[in-house]
């Protein structure tokens, strides 16, 4: 009975609270056990969910880029090519990983785990739905910008350690690449937590019980969101900032030389990074999991209540990552210099006077 | 045994007789139950995930960028993810003529693929040395360089010729023996014996 | 012309000059040669400015030399001049370069020297092209040993070196052989192809980097080179149609039209009025073809890959026709001696009009995908310039040559078949940055499009090929002539001793100076760029190295 009230109130702490407490008091189990226990039981759930979420998201990208060029896409494996990227897992876990003589190899065969290691950390905060979080404390936000950015350790490390010049290319290009980018981020981040007046993940979702950001917000969460939206591009490495592993210029760029599944991780983190931006900039912009809320309007918001808060949090990002997809499909790719100078003399300073913008917006009270 | 691929019967396939040579291999060395389960599955993965490396060097080349393109599509089949990188790629088309200068760049790339790999000969090129074939700086098929899965004929093939291929070597995917490498390894093994100068 | 005859005659009395085949011929000595370079390089009203090519050669008696293809760039009639120099050593032959006279020939000689092995003395960079470092003998020699021992196949990487050759001549004559550095000793040089998606197909470029920008490029050639004119020679002249379409085989009508016409030139046939409205037409189908093509990589080069695919559909669209009436996809060899293969297809009229009237809707998709986006006009406008002079020295020909203001149309320009009586505009542009090499071709196709749209309606009736007989024999004497190809001037030289077989078939394919012209303009721009450049030359690998 519980859980039925607890799914309709479409709130997850009362299952997990459920979980917690037969295993204390029914099983009777040492609270230290329980907490492993419970901290295993959420790392492989993470983890399943972690690619299962990278298997869709690469057949989605397949899907909606044969649809723009005018093709079918996968559509052979299993019933619409549903199954085509487990056909693709399963061939990659079993190619062979090629041992590369002169090499580092200890920082080669440990480049990969930390860009994969980066994208799963950032999911312990994301808000999957009400309560479905499986860490919230109360600098959600600033961590998972934090962590976010050891990505870019792992590729430094995969492009110097394969004693490679297009691989070293590509890494230095990542590398100026995210720490510009990351500044925008982090500055249209903050412009929101400013208005949210918190950094815990959850409080910022609560505060848009009423009305999204994106609306409340006035201009200045719209330039923060596009800002976000296009530093966020260029974070995932991702077309039209793609630089590092443009395949024109630098064949596969920093993960040229990684065979197999090493070159899977990269391959999932990529994807995986691409649902973790479109999360975030649900999370701040659009609600997160909270339904689509208009003041005023009480029987509709009543009606939107009824759909669950995972399928609001993750059509909200599913939407967003198909308008990162169509940059990338769309767009010709940037020069490097061209990149920078796009950063550090555009949005760099947007960013800054959105910020102040903002400030006044939230001492004014104008928000909506 | 038939290998059956969907929408095209068994039957309708040229050369089933080498396919059929592979499998009566793989019955005489006997299968244990679960690693042949296994097996079943790590097939069905590679040969519906055959990516290829783009590599091309003339005309059949371009035949191949239509095949990627929208009329015939090869992301239907799940290829269309060509890597740029040999270590990423599963199968290399040789599409066009093998030179002499560009063979140990060839081979070079051969190494570099990650097993297991499979290389297509596309095009009579690749097959023989085609109309080139008396030119004093064209090698006469790369049979002679590496071991070759698959022949395309044609100057350029077509691309639904090219499609036939790839799903021939899909076919031949299915029934090799993953864990021991059996038919793969040895296919390989004979070829270095056959042709000691290549060997690794 | 006249003129240009008294003042060689003038200046250089121990010159032969005499007119073969039309085409005004010059044959002087070694010696006299490099003066002689300079003079025609340097005349007031026609400087012959324009080097086509140089036909290495070994003649009949046993000298070996070159025959240089010249033009002036201001010759609204476009007279081809011919130079021979020879020279009779066949153990060491040297000839002086002209490389500071016309910097495409630093390029052209190396090529001579690979395939003859004629040094020449001067020329900076004396290295074999397309042959690897350590190849026996000169293959195109009459007496080179095709033996395959002596070069077997093999899967050792070749040899590498940082040096090149040169041979200098000092004060008192003496020539000396000297090697000087490629790089310098820190640089850093990174090796772009021959395997990589950039090159479209297999060029390498050794590429010296100070952090992105370049410093130099030394390109290698030869990774696809095929030896078609050696080939030839061993066939009859009907057997060397195929190799057209294995050239440049976006242009497989253009440079089968070219290769016929030489032929029927030489041997005096006159072709039927409808065979050449088919082939007119089906040069103009494929130059439409080859230019959406072209975009669509050059896009994908850029990173916008989806305009492949829209681009590639409209190539589809075309190949369709040529399907119905050559029977293939790429490799048509429709063109032959006297005309066209078969007769065209029953509805070959309506498909064209199906094409013309889509046409002008997909351009303008194009150009609001790709042309207008800021990004595509951020990496392009002002990327790679050649300027007009340039582009003459270099010999870059085709719509590369007229984005920077080189008028190189031969359509226009020395007409050939039925080109005169058509009425189209020879698309030039000034600024000859990348972004104008993409838009003449874009405009070319609108240009190719009203030439169809003025012939697809009155293809005249009669036959498509008049009797040729099987194996033909042309008389001895030397031809040149040249085709607009859809990526620039394909000259073809022929010369032929009277029998059945070509003696001497050259093919100066547009593409080899086009990727000769990559080192210059890409000095200090980004590495991004040299794949904006390199794909705006937009060169065939296997045209260059044939």
């Amino acid at each position: 009975m519980n859980l039925l009230a607890a799914i309709s109130a479409n709130d997850a702490s009362t299952i997990s609270m459920w979980v917690h407490n037969f295993l204390l008091d029914t099983c009777g189990l040492a609270p230290w056990l329980v907490v492993t226990i419970e901290c295993l039981l959420i790392g492989v759930g993470l983890l399943l969910l972690y690619t299962i979420l990278a298997l869709f998201y690469i057949l989605y990208e397949r899907k909606i880029c044969a649809w723009f060029q005018c093709r079918l896409g996968p559509n052979r494996v299993g019933p619409w090519g549903l199954i085509q990227s487990v056909a693709d897992a399963i061939k990659m876990l079993t190619k062979e990983l090629i041992h590369l003589k002169n090499i580092d190899r200890f920082l080669f065969a440990l480049a990969p785990y930390l860009v994969i290691i980066a994208s799963v950390l950032a999911f312990a905060v994301l808000p999957w739905g009400n309560g479905w979080q499986v860490i919230d404390f109360n600098v959600g936000i600033f961590f998972l910008v934090a962590v976010s950015s050891i990505g870019v350790l792992g590729i430094l490390l995969a492009g110097w350690s394969s004693n490679n010049k297009f691989t070293l290319i590509g890494a230095l290009r990542s590398g100026s690449q995210m720490v510009s980018y990351e500044l925008s981020i982090g500055l249209s981040v903050v412009t929101m937590v400013a208005l949210a007046g918190t950094m815990s993940v959850s409080e910022i979702v609560l505060a848009q019980d009423r009305l999204w950001f994106i609306f409340s917000g006035h201009i200045s969460a719209i330039i923060a969101f596009v800002i976000y939206l296009i530093a966020g591009t260029a974070e995932t490495n991702r077309g039209p900032f793609d630089l590092p592993e443009a395949e024109s210029e630098l064949t596969a760029g920093y993960h040229t030389e990684y065979s197999g599944i090493h070159f899977g991780f990269f391959y999932l983190a990529e994807y995986l990074n691409l649902f973790i931006v479109s999360g975030v900039a649900s999370l701040l912009f659009f609600g997160g999991w909270m339904p689509l809320h208009i003041p005023g309007w009480e029987s509709f918001n009543t009606i939107m209540d009824y759909i669950p808060g995972t399928i609001w949090f993750l059509g909200k990002a599913f939407v967003l990552s198909f308008v990162i997809i169509w940059f990338k499909w769309t767009f010709p790719r940037l020069r490097i210099d061209q990149m920078l100078k796009l950063e550090w003399k555009y949005l760099l300073p947007f960013s800054l006077f959105n910020l102040v913008l903002m400030a006044l917006i939230i001492v004014f009270d104008w928000k909506l | 045994m038939e290998v059956n691929v969907k929408s095209i019967a068994h039957a309708d396939f040229k050369d089933n007789e080498s396919l059929d040579k592979l499998v009566a291999e793989l019955q005489a060395s006997g299968t244990n139950v679960v690693l042949g389960s296994l097996d079943k599955l790590i097939n069905w993965g590679r040969s519906n995930s055959i990516w290829p490396l783009t590599f091309a060097t003339s005309c059949c080349g371009i035949e191949f960028v239509s095949l990627g393109a929208a009329r015939f599509d090869m992301a239907r089949f799940g290829w269309e993810v060509a890597r740029s990188s040999p270590r990423q790629a599963d199968f290399m088309m040789v599409a066009g003529t093998i030179v002499n200068r560009m063979v140990p760049v060839f081979r070079r790339l051969y190494d570099q693929l990650a097993e297991p790999k499979y290389v297509i000969a596309c095009g009579s090129c690749a097959i023989s040395g085609g109309p080139f074939r008396n030119s004093y700086h064209v090698a006469k098929g790369i049979e002679d360089i590496v071991p070759v899965d698959v022949f395309v004929p044609g100057c350029p093939p077509r691309p639904e010729a090219m499609i036939y291929g790839i799903i021939q070597l899909s076919r031949k995917m299915k029934v090799e023996r993953f864990f021991g490498g059996a038919n793969r390894k040895e296919d390989r093994k004979k070829f270095f014996f056959e042709h000691p100068e290549c060997a690794e | 012309m006249a003129d240009l005859q008294t003042i060689i005659a003038q200046k250089f009395p121990q010159a032969k000059i005499e007119t073969l085949n039309g085409q005004l011929t010059v044959t002087v000595d070694d010696k006299d040669w490099h003066s002689l370079a300079r003079t025609l390089r340097d005349l007031e009203d026609t400087p012959q400015d324009f080097l086509v090519t140089i036909v290495g050669m070994d003649w009949p008696d046993g000298s070996l030399g070159c025959v240089y293809e010249m033009m002036s760039s201001k010759d609204p009639e476009g007279k081809v001049l011919a130079v021979r120099v020879a020279t009779a050593d066949r153990k060491k032959p040297m000839l002086h370069s002209v490389y500071d006279v016309w910097a495409v020939a630093t390029l052209l000689e190396r090529e001579v020297y690979d395939f003859f092995g004629i040094i020449f003395i001067g020329n900076p960079d004396m290295r074999r092209l397309f042959l690897n470092i350590d190849w026996v003998g000169y293959p195109l020699r009459k007496d080179y040993d095709a033996n395959p021992e002596l070069n077997p196949i093999s899967i050792e990487s070749e040899r590498q070196t940082d040096f090149t050759d040169t041979w200098v001549e000092n004060a008192d004559g003496k020539v000396e052989h000297k090697q000087v550095r490629v790089f310098d000793d820190d640089d850093f040089v990174i090796n772009i192809g021959p395997q990589h998606p950039a090159t479209h197909g297999v060029l390498r470029f050794r590429t010296a980097l100070d952090g992105e920008e370049i410093k130099k490029i030394d390109v290698y050639m030869g990774y696809i080179h095929r030896g078609i004119e050696k080939l030839s020679e061993d066939l009859t002249y009907q057997q060397t149609l195929p190799f057209m379409d294995r050239m440049d085989y976006f242009s497989a009508h253009n440079y089968h039209h070219g290769l016929c016409m030489v032929y029927e030139k030489a041997a005096g046939i006159e072709i039927s009025r409808r065979a050449q409205v088919i082939r007119v037409m089906m040069d103009e189908l494929s130059r439409i073809a080859s230019h959406c093509l072209f975009m669509g990589t050059y896009c994908m080069d850029l990173g916008a890959t989806t305009m492949l695919f829209y681009t590639l559909r409209v190539r589809e669209q075309i190949l369709d026709i040529m399907e119905k009436t050559c029977g293939a996809r790429m490799t048509f060899n429709y063109d032959c001696i006297g005309g066209v293969m078969q007769d065209l297809a029953p509805d070959f009229v309506s498909d064209v009009h199906a094409l013309l009237d889509v046409l002008p809707a997909n351009i303008k998709e194009y150009n609001k995908i790709f042309t207008g986006n800021i990004i595509a006009r951020n990496r392009m406008e002002g990327v790679g310039v050649l300027s007009r002079e340039d582009a003459i020295g270099y010999g870059v020909t085709g719509p590369s040559g007229r984005a920077s203001g080189f008028a190189c149309d031969v359509r226009k320009w020395v007409p050939y078949s039925i080109y005169n009586e058509l009425e189209f505009d020879e698309v030039l542009a000034t600024e000859g940055d990348a972004m104008a090499r993409f838009k003449c071709r874009l405009s070319e196709i609108e240009q190719s499009a009203r030439i169809l749209a003025q012939l697809v309606d009155n293809i005249p009736e009669g036959e498509y090929c008049v009797k040729v007989p099987k194996v033909l024999k042309l008389p001895a004497g030397s031809w040149f002539s040249m085709v607009e190809g859809c990526r620039g001037i394909l000259g073809i030289y022929l010369e032929s001793d009277g029998t059945t077989k070509p003696y001497r078939l050259k093919l100066a394919p547009p593409c080899l100076t086009q990727a000769g012209v990559v080192d210059h303009i890409t000095r200090g721009q980004k590495i991004a760029d040299l794949i904006t450049i390199g794909g705006s030359m937009d060169y065939i690998v296997p045209d260059m190295d044939r």
